[in-house]
């Protein structure tokens, strides 16, 4: 590890052609649902896109990281369009979107190839997109290098139809409780997690709380003869 | 046997087992001669040696712990969620609230990230920033005294809790006096602060860190080398550098091993490659190294804060980009709070369309790129993460915190297994969970 802080992860050296994802569609200005439109903007339609593929170059040392990935993959026998979909370069933070088939072999690798050394999984969480269809649900999986200091997320993106997402406690066993999570929050399977119970819900909890079509719930707050709808239930504008 | 209906006695492929509420160890006689006795004790969640609503399962054979399990969740309060249907400004209000005894971390790590998203992180004003490090490094102080004060009380050290608590006090009104808050600030928003510090804010905090400092000798006079509470920390809790590692574990865990690793200095934010402080350090791996870290690391925020005085500049605490930052600054009005007058004689009296720019930027927010990012801070406790996604709305479509609690936790059978049910408690006690940033 070094003690001098990451210079080479100047704003400047960040990848620049990346493409834009679509995931949805904003109505609207206001999202007034089931009255009639009075901001004149009920007609107006927005794509909503997250960043997508970046091209190469990266800039960084995203690139060598990237080369010696999939290097490594080639000699394992993996093609490497079957194990990455694309690199997304955003704000400076490289993430891999892998395929869950290969997931494993990439974790490994990551884990263990000494120019990659991502000895460290610091976290795993999940996104839900429900209108990306094919791919509603992801799980990103934090990873960092001590060694190199370094830190990259790996992606993977699965079918609402089908969640199953390969576990990768027993590459790092920090994801245990992190996979157990996201299992409770977003309905995602972790295959091979020891036991995949859910950890902050009660076991017998119908759902799964932090996805996009699960309420949010709450009451409307009553204060001397006013009333204040329940969060979800109040005008938004987003 | 007893009669009650929850307390009764059935075979199983282990055995036969006993279940017993309290009251009633009379009715059981023992395993048979040559097979094994194994007691099954629930310690908590409502227990007041674990730390909070901690839970955990232990398979006991005498003293000796042959399995824990904890499980959480009992103070689950859905603040991930309710983020997602409030603007990026309203979220400090509920971060605030997930690791209560560090709001402040909390607060930065939310801010960071938005701010990232935002790519206005180095617009931010200098003494903003350096009035974060300034609460951060104070904060870090008041959260070492309250784990040395708990962790003193769960091992029978009542002075040490009666000391720590005494002297986080110093620290909880110097955060009154800044913020109007004792805990649960929101003062740092997406942008800056809330509003800048209040007159004779800075004498004070040089007198409050004073006498911090003087009686930072009491607790180490109590506590280190004294061998009482080295016979309990001493040893125990032992988790080596290849352990911490697999674990993801941070923080005075894994700086116990002799592992430097401090974000502060390895992957620094807020400006901090540029403060003078050492990274404290221990080599035992033991609850007792953590103990000795955290003693070290409040001497060092200290040195942090006082370099923070010296630097602070009149200046804006708030981005300069007026889509960004909140319209007013906070002052006390008749009404004990409200905004500047200056600020009203302008919306109400000269600007109508500085007043629908405050109505808009307060009920409606601003509009965030999308896209994701990680930002994570040295917390007390060690790597506080934000994983924040936007969708390009006014609102966070996810934020997820990875608290260094909830992951640390994990540890503790690695730590406890074998050893003794009192070592149980001061391992949970090295550790320091603070189960509001472990539920969220």
């Amino acid at each position: 590890m070094t003690e001098s802080p990451n210079t080479e992860n100047s704003v400047e050296n960040i990848g620049t052609s990346t493409s834009s994802h679509p995931v949805g569609q904003r109505v609207g200005s206001f999202h007034v649902k089931g009255s009639g439109d009075t901001s004149g903007f009920g007609g107006l339609v927005q794509t909503i896109a997250i960043p997508g593929a970046t091209a190469r170059p990266f800039g960084s040392w995203f690139d060598a990281a990237a080369d010696v990935l999939e290097t490594s993959l080639v000699k394992q026998g993996i093609k490497v369009k079957d194990a990455i979909e694309h690199y997304t370069v955003d704000r400076n933070e490289l993430t891999i979107v892998v395929r869950r088939e290969n997931l494993i072999s990439v974790a490994q690798t990551l884990r263990d190839d000494e120019a990659l050394r991502f000895e460290v999984c610091v976290s795993v969480s999940g996104v839900h997109w429900p209108e990306d269809a094919g791919r509603e649900l992801r799980a990103n999986i934090e990873l960092l290098s001590m060694t190199h200091n370094r830190r990259v997320r790996v992606e993977v993106a699965v079918p609402d139809s089908d969640r199953h997402v390969p576990s990768v406690t027993a590459i790092w066993p920090s994801a245990d409780w992190h996979e157990r999570e996201t299992y409770d929050f977003f309905g995602l399977i972790f295959d091979g997690h020891p036991a995949l119970t859910r950890i902050q819900m009660p076991d017998d909890w119908d759902g799964h709380p932090q996805r996009k079509d699960y309420p949010l719930g709450g009451i409307p707050i009553e204060y001397k003869g006013a009333t204040v709808p329940a969060p979800s239930e109040r005008r938004s504008y987003s | 046997m007893s009669t009650d209906s929850y307390a009764d006695a059935y075979d199983t492929t282990e055995g036969r087992v006993h279940t017993l509420v309290g009251g009633d160890w009379d009715s059981v006689h023992g395993a048979p001669e040559g097979q094994q006795e194994r007691v099954v004790v629930n310690m908590g969640p409502q227990h007041p040696s674990t730390h909070g609503v901690l839970r955990m399962i232990l398979e006991l054979e005498g003293e000796s712990v042959i399995e824990a399990r904890s499980a959480i969740g009992y103070l689950h309060t859905g603040i991930e969620k309710n983020l997602e249907y409030r603007s990026w400004t309203q979220g400090v209000t509920f971060v605030t609230r997930m690791d209560y005894l560090s709001p402040f971390f909390n607060e930065t790590a939310y801010c960071l990230a938005v701010e990232k998203l935002l790519g206005i992180t180095d617009q931010i004003p200098e003494r903003a920033t350096v009035i974060r490090v300034m609460l951060m490094e104070l904060n870090r102080i008041s959260s070492h005294l309250v784990c040395l004060a708990t962790g003193g009380m769960e091992l029978g050290a009542l002075t040490a809790m009666t000391i720590g608590l005494r002297e986080r006090e110093i620290v909880l009104e110097l955060f009154e006096l800044i913020t109007g808050l004792r805990m649960n600030h929101a003062f740092i928003r997406p942008g800056g602060l809330a509003q800048d510090l209040p007159a004779g804010a800075e004498q004070k905090i040089r007198e409050g860190i004073a006498k911090l400092k003087k009686n930072f000798k009491d607790t180490s006079n109590m506590l280190v080398d004294n061998s009482v509470w080295m016979a309990r920390t001493s040893g125990v809790g032992y988790l080596d550098l290849t352990g911490c590692v697999a674990l993801g574990m941070t923080g005075p865990v894994l700086r116990s091993t002799g592992m430097p690793w401090d974000l502060r200095k390895t992957q620094p934010y807020c400006g901090y490659e540029t403060y003078e402080f050492k990274v404290a350090t221990q080599t035992s791996a033991d609850a007792y190294g953590r103990f000795l870290i955290r003693l070290e690391e409040m001497d060092e925020s200290l040195k942090i804060v006082e370099q923070c005085l010296d630097r602070l500049r009149p200046g804006p605490v708030m981005v300069d980009d007026k889509k960004i930052a909140w319209p007013s600054q906070l002052a006390v009005g008749g009404d004990g709070q409200g905004n500047s007058l200056e600020h009203i004689k302008n919306i109400m009296g000269e600007s109508m369309e500085a007043l629908i720019h405050h109505f808009k930027l307060v009920t409606e927010g601003f509009q965030v790129p999308a896209g994701q990012v990680y930002q994570a801070v040295e917390s007390p406790r060690g790597e506080l993460g934000v994983h924040m996604v936007s969708d390009g709305g006014t609102r966070p479509y996810r934020v997820h915190y990875r608290d260094p609690s909830f992951n640390n936790l994990q540890a503790v059978p690695a730590m406890s297994e074998g050893g003794q049910v009192a070592d149980l408690i001061a391992v949970v006690a090295s550790i320091d969970p603070v189960m509001g940033g472990v539920d969220r």
